[in-house]
């Protein structure tokens, strides 16, 4: 007899307990923290799955840096209600989202129920394909990201740049050009500034590592990326760095450097290997990890632009 | 000798359940935050170094098994930082 089940079972109920609190919850701080809970135990499900590469990205995305931004959007809402006028949503308005967002819940409900016996599934022509350009990768998920669906995988970096250039757009004219604001208030706490200086160098070597392991084991850029992200923003917050000004060249230069190396050597393989977003099967792998390793700075770099926000005017200018 | 070790192994791993059943009546019972806090650390530092430790000796390699050890060094880094934080947050809101 196999516990297991019962551990799974118990798990969904946790979720959807979570689920429910957080939609249910009292103020924006308690919403976010369940969404954080959840998206930690969503983490969990997907090891139950035995899909630890995703694992890591939930946990890394789903529990870390969309909390800090929630966090952060919270912040903001909260010292905006006292400017504008509070408009509540009339009774109908509210029903009618409810039912709205029920035909979606059931819509899916009943795809998933009503789904072929096997599935439709890609993955058996993914796992074939990975085996060719990507051989060279012992990590069948990276492989697929990158050489099988890799016009995709470019798109994801695209549009988390598009994402950076909407945060920034709102500053207004006169910060433009400016650095975002500091993270946090005038004097960092002393154990902020003692876990920053301890977590951050430990932080950027796993972030590396995660990376680097991806090509053959769970992990790869956008897990590794989302750690050095994490540990930026850190330091960021125990002031031992600041924003930098969003029309510095490096900053921008980072940003653009995963999609643009992705994409020349996507239009070099039209060339070399006979398709676009071709590598040579010799050099699959080498190529591979060196278009990751752009992806993981301009990852590294996007995340922490978003949490930080649009220029501000600073007293000093 | 295998015998030995698994039998190491249930009595760590039980003694760090066993914390953090402790930790989390603790949580759930205590009067005020920061006692609740105490609870929570307590949980987190114990609990997990027990857990930890019980499973070094079912780890695939030494290198393995000293990853438990940096992940549960890690967790007291992050748990007794994010506590003094809380902590320092707490009282800040009192005055």
């Amino acid at each position: 007899m196999s516990l297991l089940p019962y551990l799974d079972i118990g798990l969904a109920v946790l979720i959807v307990a979570v689920a429910i609190w957080t939609i249910a919850a009292p103020d924006l701080f308690a919403a976010v923290v369940g969404y954080v809970a959840y998206g930690l135990l969503l983490a969990f499900v997907w090891i139950r799955l035995y899909a630890p590469d995703v694992a890591l990205t939930e946990a890394a995305v789903g529990g870390g840096v969309t909390g800090v931004v929630l966090i952060t959007a919270g912040k903001r809402l909260g010292a905006l209600k006292n400017i504008a006028p509070e408009v509540q949503p009339g009774l109908p308005f509210k029903i009618l989202t409810g039912v709205l967002a029920a035909l979606v819940a059931s819509a899916v409900c009943g795809a998933i129920l009503m789904l072929p016996e096997p599935p439709p599934s890609l993955a058996p022509e993914a796992a074939a394909a990975a085996s060719g350009a990507g051989a060279g990768l012992g990590n069948p998920i990276t492989a697929v990201l990158m050489s099988y669906r890799s016009f995709d995988t470019m798109l994801e970096k695209i549009v988390l740049i598009l994402a950076v250039i909407g945060v920034w757009s709102v500053s207004t004219d006169k910060a433009w050009g400016g650095a975002p604001p500091p993270f946090r208030q005038p004097k960092p706490y002393a154990p902020m500034v003692f876990l920053a200086q301890l977590l951050a160098p430990v932080g950027i070597l796993i972030g590396i590592h995660i990376f680097w392991t991806g090509a053959n084991a769970p992990g790869g850029a956008f897990q590794g990326g989302a750690l050095l992200a994490a540990m930026w923003m850190i330091t960021m917050m125990a002031r031992l760095l600041e924003p930098p000004r969003v029309d510095a060249q490096w900053l921008r230069l980072a940003l653009v450097a995963g999609p643009a190396v992705f994409l020349i050597t996507g239009l070099t393989g039209e060339f070399v290997a006979g398709s676009f977003f071709a590598y040579p099967p010799s050099l699959a792998k080498p190529i591979i990890l060196f278009i990751e390793a752009f992806m993981l700075l301009s990852i590294a770099a996007a995340l922490p632009m978003l949490v930080a926000g649009p220029p501000s005017e600073r007293p000093d200018q | 000798m295998i015998t030995l070790l698994n039998c190491f192994s249930i009595a760590a791993i039980s003694a760090g359940a066993f914390f953090f059943f402790t930790g989390t009546v603790g949580l759930l019972r205590f009067p005020d935050p920061l006692t609740r806090l105490h609870a929570l650390t307590k949980a987190d530092n114990l609990g997990l170094g027990l857990v930890a430790l019980g499973l070094m000796p079912r780890a695939e390699s030494t290198l393995s098994a000293f990853k438990l050890i940096v992940i549960w060094l890690l967790v007291l880094l992050s748990s007794a930082s994010t506590a003094q934080l809380i902590g320092r947050a707490l009282r800040r809101g009192r005055k």
